[in-house]
């Protein structure tokens, strides 16, 4: 399992509006990857081009190369849908299935894609749910709904149900900017343990996160509202903390400006 | 000793006034008998005589009251808070009126001639002056026809509200966006004369409980789209996100998130457009025609259906033929009640506890 991802070129529009412009950026297997950068940068929306999620929007389009071991999403007759199967997305909110219990939510990925067989499943859930730590505080109400969880425990139940399709990358959209010290600690302990399996990338607006969390980081900003957010600097995230190259990212890093 | 004590208040200090004057309940009581006082006065001296309007004044002349004092004793912003908060409950009371007037009245009336013998014989042989007589043909005819409209209309109508939520886009979906709400102020008897016209007259087919339901679907099918789409439209996108991110096809998320997180308020929609087509009178007159025997199959033959048979009673001299009315008014009145409870228990059911 675990992936190399290779983004060459890469331009997202929202309808006429060029809202990242040229990124190239190569992402290591079973590494965590942190995207810092001020809002309206870009960061999210490259976020969701990794696995087609940005063209979902209405107008949204996309020039350039995203390669998942060698491979283009964005190649002809490439399925999105078997894209995302591959790469799974933890949002900013936490957004279970209100219809759902906690068991169903956490398979809702498999069920809906035709897994059927009972002693599967079970084995499925227990295990997603102890890789996300969320097993030992829910295993004796599974059948209870997922929307009465508390707002870090949602977060882990996302978690467990994105991993629960096992797939190769994980994408994390600033996932614990709606949660509480105690709960983002726990997310956090998580991610330390997810990154032995995945390649993880993760936004974030919070750098204390990125540089407890993350190996690379990639910084991106823009010149001023209305141009395209651009990839300023990336590197190691020990590298863009304590010696930046570019005077943008110090400034960032530093609190100057952003 | 001096450096502990706290600074005298300065002289002229006023007091905060945090708790301002309020009107005591003995006095709103009062304004209250007043206000009955003076207007069973008004309807001593003048020649009004009807209980709504004595109502309607009495809460006139209260909330006047009231204001005046309010204004006196609390000041503007209390009095303008006084005065809204009666509108308020006053509207709601006076809304309540009509609704619980009808219930009282057909109950009242209805009872009386609603037992098993009248649910389960129908018209057949029963002549003009007889006492006899039932609804069970009406029953069958009116389950039977709002069925089967339901089974076209709400299909139907569910399709075009995803369409339009879920995929429609530009020209197309806001030109059937706007024939849908055309749609929806049809009047019902344009409906039956389309069938009559079209299916009956045109096609010439016979008048049955199919050509009914018909034009129940016609006037079904709108409610049915516009309802479902608003509680579509509050299903989060977020929702919808997070299933394509776990690899799941549109139509599956429809199906299986979309739809199912919407149910509680599309059931509700779909009752409202039960409850309405079940009441209609002036389609079913021009295309099922009435019958006083029983016809359990609505494919073949005329058929009768309650609203139409409370119609045909309820215009007839003797009294016999007005309790007959009455009954099957309150037998159509139950049954769209249970309808509505099935329906709410079943959406129930669904959700997760």
């Amino acid at each position: 399992m675990a992936t190399r991802i290779e983004i060459s070129g890469l331009t997202a529009y929202y309808g006429k509006f060029k809202a990242v412009a040229d990124v190239n950026l190569t992402i290591e297997p079973k590494s965590v990857t942190a995207f810092i950068g001020p809002s309206g940068c870009g960061k999210s929306t490259v976020l969701r081009t990794l696995n087609r999620m940005h063209e979902v929007l209405p107008g949204a389009r996309v020039e350039g190369k995203v390669l998942l071991d060698g491979e283009d999403l964005y190649g002809p007759g490439v399925d999105p849908v078997n894209v995302r199967r591959n790469v799974g997305m933890v949002f900013q909110r936490p957004n279970p299935f209100p219809t759902m219990s906690i068991y169903e939510n956490v398979i809702a990925g498999l069920k809906l894609n035709g897994v059927r067989k009972k002693s599967l499943l079970d084995e499925r859930v227990e295990e997603s749910l102890k890789g996300a730590n969320l097993w030992d505080e829910v295993k004796d109400r599974l059948n209870r709904p997922g929307a009465g969880l508390s707002g870090g425990q949602q977060q882990r139940l996302c978690i467990a149900r994105a991993i629960a399709v096992e797939p190769q990358v994980l994408l994390m959209d600033e996932p614990c900017s709606a949660l509480d010290p105690i709960s983002t600690l726990a997310i956090e302990d998580l991610i330390q343990k997810l990154r032995s399996s995945y390649t993880i990338v993760i936004v974030t607006h919070n750098m204390q996160q990125a540089s407890r969390v993350s190996e690379t980081t990639a910084f991106f900003s823009l010149e001023k509202t209305g141009d395209p957010g651009r990839l300023v600097e990336y590197s190691t995230t020990s590298q863009i903390f304590s010696n930046p190259k570019e005077k943008r990212t110090e400034d960032y890093i530093s609190g100057r400006f952003g | 000793m001096t450096a502990t004590t706290m600074p005298a208040a300065p002289a002229g200090h006023q007091s905060l006034n945090l708790r301002g004057q309020t009107l005591r309940t003995p006095v709103l009581g009062a304004i209250a008998v007043g206000a009955v006082a003076l207007t069973a006065l008004l309807y001593l001296v003048t020649s009004i005589h009807s209980r709504i309007q004595f109502v309607l004044i009495v809460l006139l002349l209260f909330s006047i009251g009231q204001t005046v004092a309010s204004v006196l004793v609390e000041g503007a912003r209390r009095a303008r808070d006084r005065l809204v908060t009666t509108l308020v409950y006053g509207s709601f009371l006076l809304a309540l009126i009509p609704l619980v007037a009808v219930l009282v009245a057909v109950i009242e009336r209805g009872a009386k001639r609603l037992d098993m013998d009248f649910l389960t014989h129908s018209m057949r042989g029963i002549g003009a002056r007889d006492a006899g007589g039932g609804i069970y043909h009406a029953i069958i005819g009116t389950l039977e026809q709002v069925g089967l409209a339901s089974l076209m209309a709400v299909p139907f109508g569910l399709l075009v509200a995803v369409y339009l939520v879920e995929y429609g886009t530009g020209r197309i979906s806001r030109v059937i966006s706007f024939f849908v709400d055309v749609l929806t102020g049809l009047p019902s008897i344009i409906a039956g004369l389309f069938v009559l016209g079209f299916w009956i007259l045109a096609l010439g087919q016979p008048f049955t409980g199919f050509a009914g339901s018909l034009a129940l679907t016609i006037l079904m099918v709108p409610v049915v789209v516009r309802s479902a789409e608003e509680m579509l439209k509050l299903v989060p996108d977020e929702l919808r996100e997070a299933s394509y991110a776990l690899g799941v096809a549109r139509w599956r998320t429809i199906l299986k998130i979309v739809v199912p997180t919407a149910l509680p308020g599309i059931v509700t929609g779909v009752m409202l457009a039960v409850a309405r087509v079940a009441g209609e009178t002036a389609p079913l007159l021009l295309t099922v025609f009435g019958d006083n025997s029983i016809n359990m199959n609505p494919f073949d033959g005329e058929q009768s259906a309650l609203p139409l048979y409370i119609y045909s009673q309820a215009g007839q001299p003797q009294q016999v033929a007005i309790d007959r009315a009455w009954a099957a008014a309150l037998t159509l009145i139950i049954i769209i009640m249970l309808l509505n409870l099935i329906a709410r228990f079943v959406a129930s059911r669904a959700k997760v506890k």
